[in-house]
C-alpha cells in the first residue's frame, strides 16, 4: 500500500484538484434535497408559485453543475490512474529484467508474470475506482452532515451517531473476510493444479486407468474450494443488510426525534423530508463503498506482491575491492596474454578459482552444494568443453560465469577481474550465449537474431550461414521476415537451436557459451557447425556444454563433472588416458555398443 | 504441453484480456444447460424467490410509513400527534429489521445454491474431461480448458447468484414503487414518464458507443500480457545479451497502448454515472416543484411529497442498474456457452457392447493393414503391417515427425485406426475394453509426467497397493533412490511445480521407476531416456534390461545404439514403413537406416 502512495505522490496536486472538483460536484448533488427542504419549509408558506418555479430552476442548475463537475473529476481520476500504473509497470518490468538468477528462482517466472499483469491490473482499477466511487461515499457522508447541520443540528447528531456503528461493521467484516478470500484463492490454485496435471498427463492417467482416482482427487479439492467460497461469501454478505438496517433505524430515529423538534417549534417538517432524502443518498453511497472495499483489499494484496519485487535488493550491484591483490592478478593476466592480443582477437580469459556454489547456500544449507571447489583457467581464444551427468552442475558453471548467481566461495574472474566488479552490462557484453531451452521470441527471424542489437544484414547472413541456419531460413515464407510463433512453436527443435546459435554468433562478443544447444541437430549438422565455429570464430573464447563426447572432443580443455565435482580435466587424449568415466562415456557413445 | 507452466494468476489476466467478441454461439444450448442446473435446486430457488419478494415488499412499505409519520408531524409546533408518530416509527423498525433479516437469509440461501451449483459444475466438467479422447487435449490449449473451470464457471455462478436475485428484487421494487407512487399521486407520475425513458435510452446509447472501446481495451491488455509473458520467460536471455534497456523501451510502448486504451474507455464510460444521476436529479427537481405546487393547491400532503421522493429514488435505482446487469448476464451467457460446449463434446467412444476383458496377457501384437490420420485430409500411417511375438523387442526409428509416436497412440487406442486392425493375443483391440487393453501396457514417455503428491505416490501411481519396499526397490533399480534420500523428506517429499528443484532427467527416472512397479506384459518406451544423460543411461541400462525382460517392447529411440539388439527394427519416414528388419539386415541393405546410422559418426 505504501508503494502505491509513493507512486501517487507526483500526482498529489492533480489528485487534490480532482478531489476538490469531486467535492464541489458532490455538494451540488447534496444541495438538491437542501433546496427541497427550503422550498417546503420557507417558500411554500409564501404561497407564490412563481417563486417555487425559480427555486426549481436553481435545483436544475445544481443538477447540471453536479454532472459537469463529476465527469471532470472522474476523468481526472482516470488520468491519474493511467499515469501512475504506467510508471509502476515500467519500474516493475525494468526491475524484473535485472533480477538475479536466485531472485528469479525465488519469485518464480509465472508469479513474476502475474505480478506484472493481473496484479498491476488490480491496482490500476483500484486507483481509478477509489477516486471515482470510493471518495464519493465519505464526501456524501461528511457533506451530508455539514449541510444538514445548517438545516437542523440536533437531527444531524442522529446521523453522526450511526457513523461509529457503520465503521465497526466495515472494519470487522473486512478483517474477517480478507483472510477468507486468501484461502479461496489458495483452493482455486489447487483445483487448477489438479486439472493441469490431468490435462498434461492424460495419457498416463488413461493408460493406468486412474480416472476414478483422479476424479476423487479433484472432487476433494473442489469440495474444499466450494466450502471456502461459501464461508467467504457468507461473511461478506453480512455487511450489506447490517448497514442497511443501521441506516434505516437512523432514519426512523430521525422521524421520532424530528417529531419532538417540530412539536417544540425548533424545526420545520420539510427538514425531516430532506433528512430522509439524505439518508437514502448515504445508504446508496455506502452500498457502493462495500464494493470498492473488496477492490481495495484485492488491490492491497496485489500491491504488496508488486512492492516485494520492487523492494528486492539489487543483488547484482557492482562490488568493489573484493579481491586483495586484484591488481597483481590483472598484471599477471597481461603477462600471460599480452593486452594487444586481447583486444585484437576480441577474446577473454576465464578463471575459476576454487569455486563452490549452492543455490540455497545463503540459507546456510552448505550440504547442498552444486559445485565444489572448481578450479580452471582458460586463456583467450581457447575452448572449454563441459561434460557431465544430469544435475552435475554443468549449466551452473555458465550461470556463474555470467553472474546470474554469485559464488558461495572462491571467485570467478574474467580477464583477471572478479565478475562481481563488473557492471552486469559490461560483463555480459563480453558474452554470446545459447542456453538450454533458450527463448525464441514471437517476432521475425531477423529480429530474433538481431535481438535489439545493431547488427547489419551482412553479419546476420554470415552468422546464419555459419550456424547452418541460412538454408532453412531461406525456405521460409518471407525468409528473414518470417514470423516465429510464441516459443518458436512453428519451428522444429533443430531449427530453433540453429536460430539461437545464429543469434549468438551474430553478436561477435569475446566469449561464446553454448549450453547443450545442438542436442536436436543431427550428427552431420552438428559437425558442420563445429567446423564453422572453429574456422570463423577462432578469436573467441568458447565454452561448450554437451552430452555428446563427439561435440567436445576437439576442444582445448574438457571438464568432466560428477555431482558438482571435477573428476577430470584435460584434453581428449589426456582424459582418455586418465579419466575412467570419460572413457566409458566415449566408448558407449562412439560405437563400443 | 503448451501452457503447462501457467498458473492461476496468469489465467486471470488471460481472461481480463480476452476479447469480448464471440465465435458462433449456441445461446439456446447454454440456456437449456443452465436451466438444467438451476432445476436441481428448485426448492432452494423457490425459497430464495419468496425471500426476495417478501424482503423487498417489506422495504417498500418503509417510505409509506415514514410519510404517514410525517403527516402526523406536519401540523407543526405543539400539534404533533405523537401516538401516530410512535405507532408508525415502531412499525418502521419492525419492517426494517424484518427486511434486513430476510435479505441476509436470502444471501445465505443464494450462497448455498451457488456453492452447490459451482461445485457440481466443476465436478461435471472435470468428469467430462476425463472421458474425452486424448485427441481433445492434443488440439486444445490447456490454459483454455482450465479457464473454463477457474474463470467461466465463476462468472456464471456470480452472475446467477447475484443477478438473479437482483433482477427479482428490481422487478418488485420497480413495480412496487410505481404502484406506491400511483397510489400517492398519479399526476406526479408524469415526471417519471419523461425521465425514465431518458435514462434507459441514454445508457443503451452509451453502452453501444463504449463497447468497441472496451473491446479494444481487452485486446491491448491481452497484447501486453502476451508481451510480458514472453519477455519475463526469456529474462535470462535478455540479461545474457544485456538487452534490458531495449526490451524495456519496447515494453513501454506496449504498456502505453494498454493504459491509453484503458483510459479512453474510462473517458467515455464515466459519462454514464453522472449523467444518469443528472437525470434523477432533474426528476427530483420536477417532483419537488410540481409537488410543492400541488401542495399549495392543497392536493397533496407534505408526507406524501416525502414518500413520493423516496419512492422515486427507489424506482430509478434498479433502472440505472439494468444496463450493468444486462452486460453481466451477457458475459455469464458467453461463459456458459463455453462451459456447455465442453460438456457437450463427444466422449471417447464407448467400448463395443460385449467388449472382452483382456486377461492373462501374453503379448502377441499384430498390426494388419492399418491406415490412420489425425485429420481426414492427411493420412499419416498408410497400410502398416507388423507382427510382434511375445517377449520380442520392436524398435521404431525415423526422423522427427515421421509418425513414430502415432503408432504408440494406436497401440494403446488413444486414437482409433481409420482402417485395418490391430490384434493383441488374437483379439481385435476394438473388441476389448479400453481399460484392460491399456493396463496390459507399461509406458515411459518423452513427456515425463509427475503430479503434485509425494514421491512415493508418484512411483506407486500405477499400483495402488504397492508397499514401501516395492517402491524403494523400483527407485533403486531406476537409480533415483539415492537422490530421493538426499531430499529433506525422502519419499514423502511433495513434488510441486515450483517446489522441489527436480530436473527433467530425474523426473524421467521417476517415471521409469513407476513403470518398473507395473506388472504389464507389454512395454512402451517412447524416447524413455531422452532427458537422461549418457552416464546415467549407462547406469540404468541394466535396470532397463530387467524392465524389458520377458515383455513385448516397443521402443522409440533417437540413439540408434540402444536399439541394435531389437528383434525387428521399423524404419519410418513420412508415415510409411520404408524398411523392416534386424540391425544386421538393414545395415547390409545400405538404405535409409544405413544412412541414419552412418550420420552419427560424421
Amino acid at each position: 500500500m505504501r508503494m502505491i502512495l509513493h507512486y501517487l505522490k507526483p500526482h498529489r496536486w492533480g489528485m487534490l484538484c480532482g478531489f476538490l472538483i469531486k467535492v464541489l460536484g458532490t455538494f451540488a448533488d447534496l444541495g438538491l434535497p437542501w433546496v427541497l427542504a427550503y422550498i417546503l419549509d420557507n417558500v411554500v408558506p409564501l404561497g407564490r408559485i412563481s417563486l417555487v418555479l425559480w427555486w426549481g430552476v436553481v435545483m436544475a442548475g445544481l443538477a447540471v453543475a453536479a454532472r459537469l463537475l463529476n465527469i471532470k473529476a472522474n476523468r481526472m481520476a482516470s488520468k491519474v490512474a493511467r499515469d501512475t500504473i504506467e510508471v509502476i509497470r515500467h519500474d516493475l518490468f525494468h526491475k524484473i529484467l535485472y533480477l538475479s538468477g536466485s531472485q528469479t528462482d525465488a519469485f518464480g517466472i509465472p508469479s513474476l508474470i502475474s505480478r506484472l499483469t493481473s496484479d498491476s491490473y488490480n491496482v490500476h482499477s483500484m486507483i481509478g475506482r477509489v477516486q471515482r466511487i470510493g471518495v464519493r461515499a465519505p464526501i456524501i457522508l461528511v457533506g451530508g452532515i455539514l449541510i444538514t447541520f445548517t438545516l437542523e443540528p440536533v437531527l444531524t447528531l442522529v446521523l453522526i451517531a450511526t457513523l461509529p456503528l457503520l465503521s465497526v461493521i466495515v472494519y470487522r467484516v473486512s478483517k474477517k473476510g480478507i483472510p477468507l478470500y486468501t484461502k479461496v484463492s489458495q483452493s482455486v490454485d489447487s483445483v487448477v493444479r489438479v486439472m493441469r496435471e490431468n490435462i498434461s498427463g492424460i495419457r498416463v492417467v488413461k493408460a493406468l486407468s486412474k480416472t476414478d482416482y483422479e476424479y476423487g482427487r479433484f472432487r476433494e479439492n473442489n469440495r474444499v474450494l466450494a466450502e471456502n467460497e461459501f464461508k467467504a461469501g457468507i461473511t461478506m454478505a453480512i455487511s450489506s443488510p447490517m448497514m442497511n438496517l443501521i441506516l434505516n433505524l437512523g432514519l426512523t430515529a430521525i422521524v421520532v426525534v424530528g417529531a419532538y423538534r417540530v412539536n417544540a417549534g425548533d424545526s420545520g417538517p420539510g427538514g425531516i423530508v430532506a433528512f430522509l432524502s439524505y439518508f437514502t443518498m448515504i445508504l446508496n453511497a455506502m452500498m457502493s463503498i462495500t464494493r470498492v472495499f473488496v477492490d481495495i483489499s484485492k488491490a492491497t494484496a496485489s500491491a504488496d506482491r508488486i512492492a516485494l519485487v520492487l523492494a528486492s535488493e539489487d543483488e547484482l550491484a557492482v562490488r568493489e575491492g573484493l579481491q586483495a591483490g586484484q591488481e597483481d592478478a590483472h598484471a599477471a593476466g597481461k603477462e600471460g596474454a599480452p593486452a594487444a592480443q586481447v583486444s585484437d582477437s576480441g577474446a577473454a580469459r576465464i578463471e575459476f578459482e576454487h569455486v563452490s556454489f549452492g543455490y540455497h547456500a545463503k540459507d546456510g544449507k552448505k550440504d547442498k552444494l552444486c559445485l565444489k571447489d572448481i578450479d580452471f583457467r582458460i586463456m583467450p581464444g581457447e575452448s572449454l568443453g563441459i561434460l557431465g551427468a544430469t544435475g552435475s552442475g554443468k549449466s551452473t558453471i555458465a550461470n556463474l560465469m555470467m553472474r546470474f548467481y554469485d559464488v558461495s566461495e572462491g571467485c570467478v574472474k574474467i580477464d583477471g577481474r572478479d565478475v562481481r566488479e563488473y557492471t552486469p552490462q559490461s560483463l555480459r557484453e563480453k558474452f554470446s550465449v545459447v542456453f538450454q531451452n533458450d527463448t525464441v521470441f514471437n517476432d521475425s527471424l531477423l529480429e530474433n537474431i538481431r535481438f535489439g542489437r545493431e547488427i547489419d544484414d551482412a553479419a546476420v547472413v554470415r552468422a546464419a550461414k555459419d550456424a547452418c541456419a541460412y538454408d532453412f531460413i531461406m525456405e521460409k515464407e518471407g525468409a528473414l521476415e518470417y514470423e516465429a510463433a510464441i516459443g518458436g512453436a512453428n519451428l522444429s527443435g533443430g531449427q530453433k537451436q540453429r536460430l539461437l546459435i545464429t543469434r549468438a554468433l551474430a553478436g561477435r562478443s569475446e566469449i561464446l557459451v553454448l549450453d547443450d544447444s545442438s542436442s536436436a541437430l543431427d550428427y552431420k549438422t552438428d559437425a558442420k557447425l563445429r567446423q564453422a565455429i572453429r574456422a570463423g570464430y577462432a578469436g573467441m573464447t568458447i565454452v561448450m556444454i554437451a552430452q555428446r563426447v563427439s561435440s567436445l572432443m576437439g576442444l582445448d580443455h574438457i571438464l568432466v563433472l560428477e555431482d558438482g565435482e571435477a573428476i577430470g580435466y584435460g584434453t581428449h587424449e589426456e582424459l582418455m588416458e586418465h579419466c575412467a568415466v570419460y572413457r566409458e562415456i566415449y566408448e558407449v557413445q562412439m560405437g563400443g555398443m | 504441453m503448451a501452457g503447462g507452466i501457467r498458473n492461476t494468476k496468469q489465467l486471470d489476466t488471460a481472461n481480463a484480456g480476452r476479447p469480448q467478441s464471440h465465435k458462433p454461439r449456441d445461446t439456446k444450448g447454454a440456456l437449456r444447460g443452465l436451466w438444467g442446473y438451476l432445476c436441481r435446486y428448485r426448492a432452494l430457488l423457490l425459497l430464495a424467490l419468496i425471500l426476495t419478494i417478501s424482503g423487498n415488499l417489506l422495504a417498500l412499505v418503509g417510505p409509506k410509513l415514514s410519510g404517514r409519520a410525517i403527516d402526523a408531524i406536519e401540523p407543526g409546533k405543539g400539534a404533533v400527534d405523537f401516538d401516530t408518530v410512535f405507532y408508525y416509527a415502531g412499525l418502521m423498525v419492525v419492517f426494517y429489521i424484518a427486511s434486513s433479516l430476510f435479505s441476509y437469509l436470502l444471501s445465505f440461501v443464494m450462497q448455498t445454491i451457488s456453492r452447490k451449483m459451482a461445485r457440481q459444475m466443476r465436478d461435471d466438467v472435470f468428469h467430462k474431461l476425463l472421458s474425452l479422447p486424448v485427441g481433445y487435449f492434443d488440439t486444445h490449449l490447456s490454459g483454455d480448458i482450465i479457464s473454463r473451470v477457474s474463470y467461466d464457471i465463476d462468472v456464471i455462478n456470480t452472475s446467477l447468484s447475484t443477478d438473479l436475485v437482483q433482477i427479482c428484487a428490481s422487478v418488485i421494487t420497480v413495480v412496487g414503487s410505481f404502484a406506491m407512487m400511483v397510489s400517492i399521486e398519479p399526476k406526479l407520475i408524469l415526471v417519471m414518464v419523461v425521465t425514465i425513458p431518458m435514462s434507459i435510452f441514454y445508457t443503451k446509447y452509451m453502452a453501444g458507443k463504449t463497447r468497441p472501446l472496451f473491446r479494444t481495451r481487452s485486446v491491448k491488455l491481452g497484447a501486453m500480457n502476451g508481451f510480458v509473458e514472453e519477455m519475463v520467460s526469456g529474462q535470462k536471455t535478455i540479461g545474457a545479451y544485456a538487452r534490458e534497456e531495449v526490451i524495456t523501451r519496447r515494453f513501454d510502448a506496449v504498456n502505453k497502448e494498454a493504459v491509453d486504451a484503458y483510459y479512453i474507455a474510462d473517458y467515455y464510460s464515466c459519462l454514464v454515472g453522472p449523467t444518469v444521476n443528472f437525470i434523477n436529479n432533474i426528476s427530483l427537481s420536477l417532483v419537488t416543484v410540481f409537488g410543492a405546487i400541488l401542495y399549495l393547491l392543497g392536493q397533496l400532503t407534505l408526507g406524501n411529497i416525502s414518500s413520493f421522493v423516496l419512492y422515486s429514488r427507489k424506482f430509478s435505482g434498479p433502472i440505472n442498474e439494468a444496463a450493468n446487469i444486462i452486460s453481466e448476464l451477457q458475459s455469464a451467457l458467453a461463459a456458459a456457452e463455453r462451459v456447455f460446449k465442453l460438456l457437450g463434446e463427444e466422449p471417447e467412444t464407448a467400448d463395443v457392447p460385449g467388449a472382452v476383458q483382456l486377461e492373462n496377457v501374453r503379448g502377441n501384437v499384430d498390426i494388419k493393414g492399418v491406415f490412420f490420420g489425425y485429420t481426414k485430409e492427411r493420412t499419416i500411417i498408410k497400410n502398416l503391417y507388423m507382427t510382434a511375438k511375445e517377449g520380442s523387442m520392436i524398435a521404431i526409428v525415423g526422423p522427427t515427425g515421421a509418425g513414430k509416436t502415432t503408432i504408440i497412440n494406436l497401440l494403446m487406442r488413444f486414437y482409433d485406426v481409420d482402417g485395418g486392425e490391430i490384434y493383441v493375443d488374437g483379439h481385435e483391440t476394438k473388441e476389448l475394453t479400453r481399460a484392460s487393453l491399456r493396463r496390459a501396457y507399461a509406458m515411459v514417455l518423452q513427456d515425463t509426467w509427475v503430479f503434485g503428491g509425494t514421491i512415493f505416490e508418484n512411483i506407486a501411481y500405477g499400483k495402488e497397493d504397492a508397499t514401501m519396499e516395492e517402491v524403494v526397490a523400483a527407485a533403486k533399480a531406476a537409480h533415483i533412490h539415492s537422490y530421493i534420500m538426499r531430499l529433506p523428506d525422502g519419499y514423502q517429499t511433495i513434488l510441486s511445480e515450483n517446489g522441489v528443484n527436480i530436473s527433467k532427467g530425474q523426473k524421467q527416472l521417476l517415471t521409469i521407476a513407476r513403470a518398473m512397479l507395473l506388472d504389464a506384459k507389454m512395454l512402451i518406451l517412447d524416447e524413455a531416456t531422452s532427458n537422461v544423460d549418457t552416464r546415467t543411461e549407462i547406469r540404468i541400462q541394466k535396470a532397463m534390461r530387467r524392465l524389458m525382460a520377458g515383455k513385448t517392447c516397443f521402443v522409440i529411440a533417437h540413439r540408434l545404439s540402444t536399439i541394435q539388439h531389437a528383434d525387428r527394427i521399423l524404419v519410418v519416414d513420412h508415415g510409411d514403413v520404408v524398411e523392416q528388419g534386424t540391425h544386421g539386415e538393414l545395415m547390409e541393405k545400405k538404405g535409409f537406416y544405413y544412412q541414419l546410422y552412418a550420420s552419427q559418426f560424421e
